[in-house]
C-alpha cells in the first residue's frame, strides 16, 4: 500500500521534534488548566452523589486514567504495527514513548478503582472479576513490552520484536470495554457511552468530560516530550541534531 | 472546611485516590522532562571527541 506524500514528512526525526518541541507547551497550558478547573469542580461544586454519597468524587479520576489506560496502549500498538509493516523509524519510537505512559495509568486506574471498590463493593480487589483482570493483564501487556525491548541490545530488532507483542495484545483493549457487558461483574456498566442519553446527570457530567479532556491533552504532552527524548537518543551524530544541541548551548 | 476533607467520613479513600492520581501525574512530568535533558546532555557530549571507556546505557523508562 502507498502513503500519501505528506504522510512522508511525519517520517523526518527533525521536522517531527520541532513540531512536537511547538505543540507540547500549548498542551500542557491545555492539560493543566483543564485539570485544575475539572477538579475543583469535582471535588467542590459537583452536587454529593445520592446512594454513594462523597466517595463518589473517584468518578472524576478513575474512569479518565483507565481510558487513558486503553488510549495509550491503542497509539502504541498503531504506532508498532505502522513501523513494522512500513518500517517507519519514528513510528516505532511513538510506539516506545507511549508505553511507559500507558502502564503508569493502568497502575493509577486499579489502584484509584481498588480504593473506590473498599467502601462500595466491600473489598479492594476480586479476583476472577473479568473486567479487573482484563486491565491487570493490560499491566502485565505494557511491563511485558518494556521487558522485552530491555532484552535486545540491537535497537532496530528489539523494534519489530517488541510491535508483534504490541499489536497482538491489542485484542484486550475491546476485550477490557466490553468485558463489563459480556460477563457477569462486580464492576458498573458503561455510563457515558451508553447510546441515547447518558446516564448521568448535567452538573456531573460537565466536570467528567472536562477532565477527560484534561487527561487526554496531559498524555499527548507527556507522549510528545518522550518521543523528543526517543528521537535525540535515536539520531545520535547525526548532523542536525548537533546543530540543534550546539544551538541550545550557546 | 474539615467538612470538605472528611468526605461525608470517607477522605481517606477520596483523598489517597486523588493523591495517587496525582503522583502518577507528576511522575510522568518530571520522567518526560528528565529524559528529554539527559539525552539532550549526551547528544551534546557526542560533538566532542569519544571520551574513553562505554557510554552510560540509557534506561528505557
Amino acid at each position: 500500500m502507498k502513503l500519501p506524500i505528506w504522510f512522508h514528512r511525519f517520517g523526518s526525526p527533525p521536522y517531527v521534534y520541532g513540531l512536537a518541541n511547538t505543540l507540547a507547551p500549548w498542551l500542557a497550558g491545555i492539560a493543566l488548566i483543564l485539570l485544575a478547573v475539572g477538579g475543583f469542580w469535582g471535588l467542590v461544586i459537583a452536587p454529593t452523589e445520592r446512594t454513594q454519597g462523597e466517595v463518589y468524587r473517584i468518578l472524576y479520576i478513575h474512569p479518565q486514567t483507565a481510558y487513558i489506560s486503553m488510549m495509550a496502549y491503542t497509539v502504541m500498538a498503531v504506532a508498532a504495527g505502522i513501523g513494522f509493516i512500513w518500517r517507519i523509524k519514528l513510528a516505532h519510537a511513538v510506539a516506545v514513548s507511549a508505553a511507559p505512559i500507558g502502564a503508569s495509568f493502568t497502575f493509577c486506574a486499579l489502584a484509584t478503582g481498588a480504593i473506590w471498590g473498599r467502601p462500595t463493593w466491600g473489598t479492594y480487589w476480586e479476583w476472577g472479576d473479568p473486567r479487573l483482570m482484563f486491565e491487570l493483564l493490560l499491566l502485565f501487556l505494557y511491563l511485558g513490552y518494556l521487558a522485552l525491548r530491555a532484552a535486545f541490545d540491537d535497537r532496530d530488532k528489539a523494534d519489530r520484536v517488541s510491535a508483534v507483542l504490541a499489536v497482538v495484545g491489542i485484542v484486550n483493549v475491546p476485550i477490557i470495554h466490553y468485558s463489563v457487558l459480556w460477563w457477569n461483574t462486580l464492576h458498573q456498566g458503561p455510563t457515558i457511552s451508553r447510546l441515547g442519553s447518558p446516564a448521568m446527570d448535567t452538573s456531573m457530567l460537565i466536570p467528567f468530560l472536562i477532565m477527560v479532556a484534561g487527561f487526554t491533552a496531559l498524555f499527548f504532552w507527556i507522549l510528545l516530550r518522550r518521543l523528543q527524548a526517543e528521537i535525540v537518543e535515536r539520531e545520535h551524530g547525526t548532523r542536525w541534531l548537533q546543530s540543534l544541541v550546539r544551538e541550545g548551548a550557546a | 472546611m474539615s467538612e470538605f476533607f472528611s468526605m461525608g467520613g470517607n477522605g481517606a479513600y477520596v483523598w489517597s485516590a486523588y493523591g495517587i492520581t496525582l503522583g502518577v501525574l507528576i511522575w510522568n512530568v518530571w520522567a518526560a522532562r528528565s529524559r528529554l535533558k539527559r539525552n539532550l546532555r549526551l547528544a551534546a557530549r557526542d560533538g566532542e571527541p569519544e571520551p574513553e571507556g562505554r557510554r552510560p546505557r540509557v534506561s528505557q523508562l
